[in-house]
């Protein structure tokens, strides 16, 4: 009973690192410059494919891979940000949508025409698959492993943020673009070096979520829906808030799955609509 | 007609109305003024209902409408204009009016009779448009007109709610000198019966077109008075009006 | 002086080019009546528009969950006809009143919220009734639908494969709906609408209770969008679970900005294009579809803001 607990909110917050990954870069792009970025996850894919590709078909060793896969999202992000998005910052919410959402069809299109919708699955080295034991409860090594990134990961970002310049510049331009940019902050630049690095982490997400949910076209849009929970139940332009909301999210969805399977996807949506009608603005949303 | 007593908001550290006691009687011009920041827009939106105090109370003809949603109380007929445009950019001046007159006359809920048929809430609202000398400009869309006609606009949508007290949020904000002299004499020509705050900077404006002037500083009121009374106290003179007008008055 | 409702009086007429326009949608049954079976697709899905547009066209409210009322007029009309009549016209009107039902309790929660959270919230709450209808399968029959049952025709037509009563049916609803909303929006409320959508501040500072305005025009939107579920499933004597997805909410959103969203006719005009498209092209590669419609997404924002009407309406002020 109690091991089954404690598996539970382990696995939930396994998957919830995950969802932290795939989500904080859209969280904090969003915060600092409202742009409804709903391709987002298309470039969580990106970094999904980069590893299929290197690791199945050109035999690179999966650990390799995730780098090259964070690094070739980050670039799609600056492209596609320098190129496209910024025309469209002072658009209205619902064409922000729409055309990320072109974007997402676009990119899904292009992924089945190269890849086919097949299923996709990457070999992990073998420390990585089966399970240990601790003190009479079963983990799985794989998802240990995605613990202990998104710790990393997050414990990186926190000490970016709040040590370096660039991250105070990051944080003055979230709170409020038109003072920081008044204090001689270049904005556009550090939006664009953190919409890479948002997008890089998404790729870096969807390289990992290969072992745990598989990956095919549509990863950008059946995942859009849970990265969007997880950024409006987390707030806007909050890291903390997203890991929250995230780790929140993970749990829900498998205390859900294993509890009360009848429920579905249900549990999930609940919580969200309750979290929502609670803080419109998010758990530690600024608005 | 319109007062409230013990009215303070504040976010967090950041204190916006402080013990704020107010009182307008039937028929007046006030203006309250204040440096950028004081807290005088802040107060409109606190009287209105657009934000909620900390504590207090509004009374609004001996009736209580702290409690008030704010469009409740436009019904009650305490009206604001806003100091930055908050118009409907692609309805006509018009329809605009028009909208107004039909909501206060509990007609906008209506969507089987037709909008045509409705002429006397049209005539009405291009009465006021008339009075306004908005008339010409009556069938294009707000966004077309010019900027003073904006603004007039901004005043015609509150006449036309029939308010009892009227908050003029810098009604001549953006306009220049010749027209606003123009903008306050529609001011000072509307009905006596009707009680009127308005916010503004130009202090020439202020001095001639109010009887009474309220002034605001960090949230406070610093000292109410008539305009003699205000020009010659010394604490606002250095705060606020600067050398050449205390030495002016 | 000329009458100030003159101008209201001149915006509310019929402009010769929609009579011709519905002239036009008599022709599927003598010119292409092989295809009268899309055409009552493209019917009902006009309908659906429709109905989206009088929120998100007229009031501003985007929602990424109005599949939710469709799906359940379609139900209710298909557990109708399974459980109680195969009558289809007091089941149609049961379909509408279930979905404005529906449309009315959520809409007290819908217009508290505004921006990310309001478009999240829509689309939660048709993400929860799907998910509760793929759950309720004693009910709803849950993934494989509901079956079994028959609706023979209506008013002595009877519904044949060749689709001439199926079609029929569904123009007739679609144009009876189409006058209401038309109605709606040359009204008094319609303008109140509008308000809302082009300063929804600006309201409440002229007396307007915008909230109630809302819940109204969420709840008519509702029934319409019950109404055309309701055709659908009478038409097809089947209800699956798609008519409560996800995909359905996001496919009418793109055909109502497509056509042009607040005109009126923009829900049928980006219907017909949408569905006649995709039927040529979709064929064997549903992948080309959507990467086509992804190019147009992006196309028509950055060049067609206002839809295809917009556009056109554009370039006729142009020409004048």
């Amino acid at each position: 009973m109690l091991s089954s607990l404690a598996s539970v909110l382990f696995d939930g917050f396994a998957y919830g690192m995950l969802l932290f990954l795939l989500s904080v870069g859209l969280s904090v792009t969003l915060g600092m410059m409202n742009f409804v970025n709903l391709a987002h996850c298309s470039f969580a894919m990106v970094g999904g494919y980069v590893t299929v590709h290197l690791a199945s078909r050109l035999g690179w060793p999966f650990l390799a891979t995730l780098p090259v896969a964070f690094l070739a999202a980050a670039l799609v992000s600056i492209v596609l940000e320098r190129l496209l998005y910024r025309r469209l910052y002072r658009a209205s919410d619902l064409d922000q949508c729409l055309f990320t959402i072109g974007i997402v069809f676009i990119s899904i299109a292009t992924y089945a025409w190269f890849y086919s919708t097949e299923q996709q699955s990457v070999r992990v080295p073998g420390w990585l698959t089966g399970t240990h034991r601790i003190g009479g409860l079963t983990f799985a090594n794989y998802r240990v492993f995605l613990v202990v990134v998104g710790l990393a990961i997050t414990a990186l970002l926190i000490l970016f943020l709040e040590r370096t310049r660039f991250g105070a510049q990051v944080r003055a331009a979230v709170d409020n673009q038109r003072m920081a940019r008044g204090l001689g902050i270049d904005v556009d630049r550090a939006f664009m070096l953190t919409f890479a690095l948002g997008g890089g982490l998404a790729g870096l997400g969807g390289a990992l979520s290969i072992q745990i949910v598989g990956l095919d076209p549509t990863f950008a849009l059946s995942y859009l829906v849970y990265v969007l929970i997880v950024v409006a139940v987390g707030g806007l332009g909050s890291i903390g808030g997203s890991f929250a909301a995230a780790v929140v999210l993970g749990i829900s969805d498998m205390a859900g799955k294993y509890y009360f399977p009848w429920l579905g996807a249900f549990l999930i949506y609940l919580v969200m609509v309750a979290l929502l009608m609670w803080r419109p603005a998010g758990l530690f949303g600024k608005r | 007609m319109l007062s409230t007593r013990n009215l303070n908001k504040s976010f967090g550290s950041l204190v916006v109305a402080q013990d704020i006691a107010l009182e307008l009687p039937k028929g007046v011009r006030y203006a309250l003024i204040g440096p950028n920041g004081a807290g005088k827009t802040t107060l409109i939106n606190l009287l209105t209902g657009m934000l909620r105090p900390d504590s207090g109370e509004i009374t609004l003809s001996g009736g209580d409408i702290t409690s008030l949603p704010p469009y409740a109380r436009v019904r009650k007929g305490l009206v604001r204009t806003f100091q930055i445009n908050t118009l409907f950019p692609q309805l006509t001046a018009l329809e605009s009016v028009t909208l107004a007159v039909l909501e206060r006359e509990r007609n906008a809920h209506n969507w089987w009779r037709r909008l045509a048929s409705f002429d006397a809430a049209a005539e009405e609202a291009h009465g006021i448009l008339r009075s306004l000398r908005l008339a010409d400009g009556a069938h294009r869309t707000t966004r077309e007109l010019a900027y003073g006609q904006q603004r007039l606009l901004e005043i015609a949508l509150a006449l036309a709610t029939r308010p009892r007290v009227l908050l003029l949020d810098e009604p001549a904000a953006g306009v220049p000198k010749e027209e606003s002299h123009e903008l306050f004499t529609v001011i000072s020509n509307l009905s006596s019966e009707l009680t009127v705050l308005f916010i503004e900077h130009d202090m020439d404006v202020v001095f001639r077109f109010a009887s009474r002037i309220i002034v605001m500083v960090g949230g406070r009121i610093l000292v109410q008075g008539t305009p003699d009374e205000v020009a010659a106290d010394r604490t606002v003179r250095e705060v606020y009006l600067g050398k050449t007008h205390a030495r002016a008055a | 002086m000329a009458n100030a409702s003159a101008h209201f009086v001149a915006q509310a007429r019929w402009r010769p080019l929609e009579f011709v326009f519905w002239a036009c949608t008599l022709l599927p049954f003598f010119v292409t009546p092989s295809y009268l079976s899309l055409a009552s697709q493209i019917a009902i899905t006009a309908l659906f528009a429709l109905s989206l547009d009088l929120i998100l066209g007229y009031a501003g409210i985007v929602s990424l969950g109005h599949a939710a009322f469709f799906g359940v007029g379609a139900y209710t009309a298909g557990l109708i006809a399974k459980h109680y009549w195969t009558e289809p016209l007091s089941a149609l009107a049961l379909a509408g009143l279930a979905a404005g039902v529906a449309g009315y309790a959520t809409s007290h929660i819908i217009v508290r919220f505004r921006h990310l959270a309001l478009i999240m919230l829509t689309m939660g709450f048709g993400l929860l009734l799907a998910e509760a209808a793929n759950s309720a399968s004693d009910l709803t029959g849950g993934a494989d639908g509901l079956q079994g049952f028959h609706v023979p025709g209506v008013l002595g037509f009877k519904f044949d494969m060749f689709g001439r009563t199926a079609y029929g049916y569904s123009l007739v609803a679609l144009f009876l709906c189409f006058l209401v909303a038309r109605r709606i929006i040359h009204s008094p409320f319609g303008l109140a609408l509008r308000g809302i959508r082009e300063n929804a501040t600006r309201m409440p500072a002229i007396g307007a209770p915008s909230r109630a305005h809302l819940r109204k025009a969420y709840t008519i939107a509702a029934v319409v969008a019950g109404v055309a579920g309701g055709v659908l499933t009478q038409t097809t004597s089947t209800v699956s679970l798609e008519v409560l997805s996800f995909s359905r909410s996001a496919d009418v959103l793109v055909i109502l900005i497509l056509g042009g969203a607040g005109r009126l006719y923009g829900g049928i005009v980006g219907a017909i294009i949408y569905m006649v498209a995709r039927d040529q092209f979709s064929g064997a590669n549903p992948q080309y579809w959507y990467f086509w419609i992804g190019v147009m997404l992006v196309a028509v924002v950055m060049f067609l803001p206002n839809g295809i009407l917009g556009g056109l309406s554009a370039l006729h002020k142009k020409s004048q």
